[in-house]
């Protein structure tokens, strides 16, 4: 297994260097500050009534019915909470939602050849969400028992010269990077804790989130619904990588696909030439 | 109305004393065949809260095997098949095999009691759910021997299709999902005929107990949700072996459908698990405070808004699916909303021990346990309706978390308060108090050392249904306590196991009414004869025994001498 941060966060979400994961840990703690006089004023009130209360001798229990104003009181308090909480969540929804510009010293996605306009049609399900100025990296992420499979589109039509990686997902920082999710065979569920929330991979829909590394590292995940036998070791990991870097990965990927796409084109030629194919390597 | 009633003190006329002793009955016919032929509503009761129970320890059982595996990490105790097969059966067991039908097995034993009734309104048909429930199990059951289902207890299609789960185990689940829910569906309409018809003279809307609202409420919520169920099994059925494709999205099919069919059904089935055990509380309460239940109207109503809107929420177990955020704002808003009855049952319960006299016998101690531990799974229930807050905790480990502290929190708690509140009735002995609170103490301990750490496995990114983790972080500690816990559960429940075989012999004998309740089934004998009641007093009250209780004493030449205790008033501010 690869690495995990070393300050594991166990009293709220995990949130890596990205904004969305940080607002909804935000978020969260905002839940928090409403549940926790909640929690202790109902608990404090039992505690309370179980000791002062006990049956005691020459005690008379007050035969109350109820208390209609009380009752409202209560009754509008716990529906004030609710509106408080839905608006405090759409306020927040945009930055979770809406990715931003990349940065300035993030990747000129066209410039490395790829592109901001997803791999597929996205066809039933999420439209994949676009930052302002419309430039981002886009990463096709494909669920299949049991691996991760992501494709970097270079935007044009021959889907067999993308440059794709398994399980170890390779981002640039800085940069807004968009991620279309789609499954192959069963429903699998993206979830890279550090990078923001899940997204379900279901068969005949196309999922999207993002997010924006600012700093360089690798952050852990695994598929998050039950898959099948193997569910527990569909791990994924994100490294993200300045651009410079990013962009020399993607060189050596590129010649490892030219590589393997000649020795391909190589093998075929021999078949139908009738010669036995060589040994690869050989 | 009842208007000339009120008006008039009971006690002044001419009419005879209330009988509380009933006469002596015929010979009750014994041995296996009278449990096998009986149509007895308590006695299909007792083998309902008998053959749940035995379900619920083996759902325990599959719980503790995994706990072993998740003690430390990568850990090689069960192999991953083994480990889905596990959590499947422990899943579909609990819901379908032990929380739905004990709740309806207290309903069989102490709804007609309560209301006045002599038995149920078709006592042949409440048969046939017993063996329809004892069927689905042996079925379900019956895989362990073949190919156990390995898809989970929600059973997503497309991984529960032919394709991706070929064998035998999914089809096993189908047939228990159709047996046992025609057993509940036999069981709701029954219960339904029988409260809308069958109460005691007197005995309004606004005097029915409360336990009986919630039981008419959980029969409504069976009615409307498990058709929807029965129909998205027999679609699967029909995808896995008749050619069609209604979940296979090659074939033109929806991979969704499944989920909106089958949490269209699960959420209601939620309340469906726990709005009885609310009833049980508020059964519970008032008789150990010694008090009136604080609010029975609005407790009553709640019932009704919580069932009315546990039919709106199903898609909030779907946040992270590809839907449109509108769906998902609307499911939010709707879960909220929920938490409104919710909050006010558990005011309202709060209320009701305040200011009372509060005696510590065992089931109040479930009840107020009950309460504390509910709360946290209500209030970690506000996280998860948060949708972008939901993308981080759904399938983790905090979800295991928040729905144990509703279902083992809330349910079991509640249904170990119902045990031990009305064995004494069932049985004519009360369970050791002793040891009914150390079982109390462990089970409460053990419990929250369960899962109280599985929030923080969560959120440091434990995924549900793994049967096994990397050690990262703080995993192997949080899951090393949770195992602990677990077994310490584990012992706690047997210690009343050990209390109900010891008690059934030495026992202290109850008699009709040992915890001076407040319901018509004290009025009875424990155990009541076959036709429960030789004689049905007129309800003037929602507490029905007090009535009768004050009237006895009033009439009664020795109780009269004795200085009467401060007139009760009716505060109603």
């Amino acid at each position: 297994m690869a690495t995990v941060p070393a300050s594991a966060d166990w009293l709220s979400p995990e949130a890596g260097p990205t904004e969305n994961a940080q607002k909804i840990d935000t978020l969260y703690w905002i839940v928090m500050a409403v549940a926790i006089p909640i929690f202790l004023g109902v608990e404090g009130a039992l505690i309370y009534a179980m000791v002062k209360f006990r049956a005691r001798k020459g005690a008379v229990p007050a035969q109350i019915r109820g208390n209609t104003r009380l009752e409202i009181g209560w009754t509008v308090g716990a529906a004030v909470i609710s509106i408080v909480l839905a608006v405090v969540t759409f306020a927040f929804l945009p930055a979770i939602r809406n990715p931003p510009n990349s940065g300035p010293d993030g990747l000129d996605v066209r410039q490395a050849g790829l592109t901001s306009s997803p791999f597929v049609e996205s066809g039933a399900g999420r439209e994949p969400p676009v930052p302002p100025d419309g430039q981002a990296l886009n990463i096709d992420v494909n669920g299949l028992q049991y691996v991760w499979r992501y494709t970097y589109p270079d935007g044009d039509d021959n889907p067999g010269n993308n440059v794709f990686a398994y399980e170890q997902m390779v981002v640039p920082t800085n940069t807004t990077v968009v991620l279309t999710i789609r499954a192959q065979d069963v429903i699998h569920s993206w979830w890279i804790p550090a990078m923001g929330g899940k997204f379900d991979a279901v068969p005949g829909y196309t999922n999207a989130t993002w997010f924006k590394v600012t700093e360089p590292g690798e952050w852990d995940g695994q598929c998050a619904e039950l898959c099948g036998r193997n569910h527990a070791n569909m791990v994924a990991t994100v490294k993200a990588v300045p651009p410079a870097e990013f962009e020399a990965w993607l060189a050596g990927k590129r010649q490892e696909i030219d590589a393997a796409n000649q020795a391909a084109a190589q093998q075929r030629e021999q078949v139908e030439a009738g010669r036995p194919p060589t040994e690869p390597g050989g | 109305m009842a208007a000339v009633d009120t008006t008039r003190p009971a006690t002044r006329t001419a009419q005879p004393l209330p009988q509380i002793l009933a006469r002596s009955v015929e010979r009750v016919p014994t041995g296996w065949t009278s449990w096998v032929t009986t149509t007895d509503h308590k006695k299909i009761g007792i083998m309902y809260l008998v053959l749940t129970f035995a379900f619920f320890l083996l759902g325990g059982v599959e719980a503790l095997l995994m706990r072993v595996q998740l003690a430390v990490p990568e850990n090689s105790f069960l192999d991953p098949s083994t480990y889905n097969a596990l959590f499947t059966m422990h899943g579909t067991t609990m819901v379908f095999l032990f929380v739905v039908p004990i709740l309806a097995g207290f309903g069989n034993y102490v709804v007609p009691l309560m209301i006045g009734a002599r038995d149920m309104a078709f006592p042949k048909l409440n048969a046939l759910s017993f063996w329809l429930l004892a069927a689905g199990g042996l079925v379900f059951y019956a895989s362990l021997f073949f190919n156990p289902v390995e898809v989970g207890w929600f059973a997503y299609a497309p991984l529960s299709t032919g394709a991706y789960s070929p064998n035998g185990g999914v089809d096993a689940w189908i047939f228990l999902i159709h047996l046992t829910g025609i057993s509940s569906l036999v069981g709701a309409i029954n219960f339904y005929a029988t409260i809308v018809n069958m109460r005691a003279p007197g005995m309004g809307w606004g005097r029915l107990p409360l336990f009986v609202w919630t039981i008419l409420v959980y029969s409504i919520l069976l009615i409307i949700a498990l058709p929807v169920l029965a129909g998205a099994a027999t679609l699967l059925l029909t995808d896995r072996h008749f050619g069609t494709s209604f979940f296979d999205p090659s074939q033109g099919g929806d991979a969704l459908l499944w989920q909106h069919l089958f949490w269209f059904f699960g959420h209601p089935e939620v309340y469906i698990m726990v709005l009885p055990a609310f009833g049980i509380i508020s059964e519970v309460l008032p008789v150990f405070a010694r008090k009136p239940i604080f609010g029975y109207k609005a407790i009553a109503a709640a019932t009704v808004v919580i069932a009315f809107l546990g039919l709106l929420v199903w898609a909030h177990h779907m946040f992270a699916t590809p839907s449109p955020d509108i769906v998902l704002a609307f499911f939010m808003i709707s879960s909220f909303l929920i938490s409104v009855p919710t909050g006010v049952k558990i005011f309202n319960w709060v209320a009701t021990l305040w200011r009372g006299t509060i005696e510590f016998k065992t089931p109040l101690l479930f009840s107020v346990g009950f309460i504390s531990l509910f709360l946290v799974g209500g209030i970690t229930g506000v996280f998860l309706a948060v949708f972008p807050v939901d993308w981080q905790l759904t399938d983790t480990y905090f979800v295991v978390a928040h729905f144990h502290y509703v279902l083992v929190g809330g349910s079991v708690f509640a249904i170990f308060a119902g045990i031990y509140y009305w064995f004494p009735k069932i049985t004519g002995r009360i369970l050791s108090e002793s040891i009914g609170r150390w079982s109390f103490a462990i089970m409460y301990v053990g419990f929250t050392v369960t899962f109280l750490v599985q929030h923080s496995a969560g959120m440091e990114g434990m995924p549900r249904r793994v049967y096994e983790y990397p050690d990262v972080g703080n995993l192997a500690l949080w899951n090393m306590i949770s195992t602990i816990g677990s077994f310490m559960l584990g012992i706690g429940v047997l210690v009343t196991v050990w209390n109900v075989m010891r008690s059934l012999k030495k026992g202290t004998l109850a008699g009709p009414d040992p915890w001076k309740g407040n319901t018509l089934e004290w009025f009875t004998q424990s155990p009541p004869p076959t036709n429960n009641f030789d004689l049905v007093p007129r309800i003037r009250s929602v507490e029905p025994m007090k009535d009768i209780r004050r009237q006895v004493e009033r009439q009664s030449p020795v109780e009269a001498a004795r200085p009467q205790p401060a007139p009760e008033s009716t505060v109603t501010a």
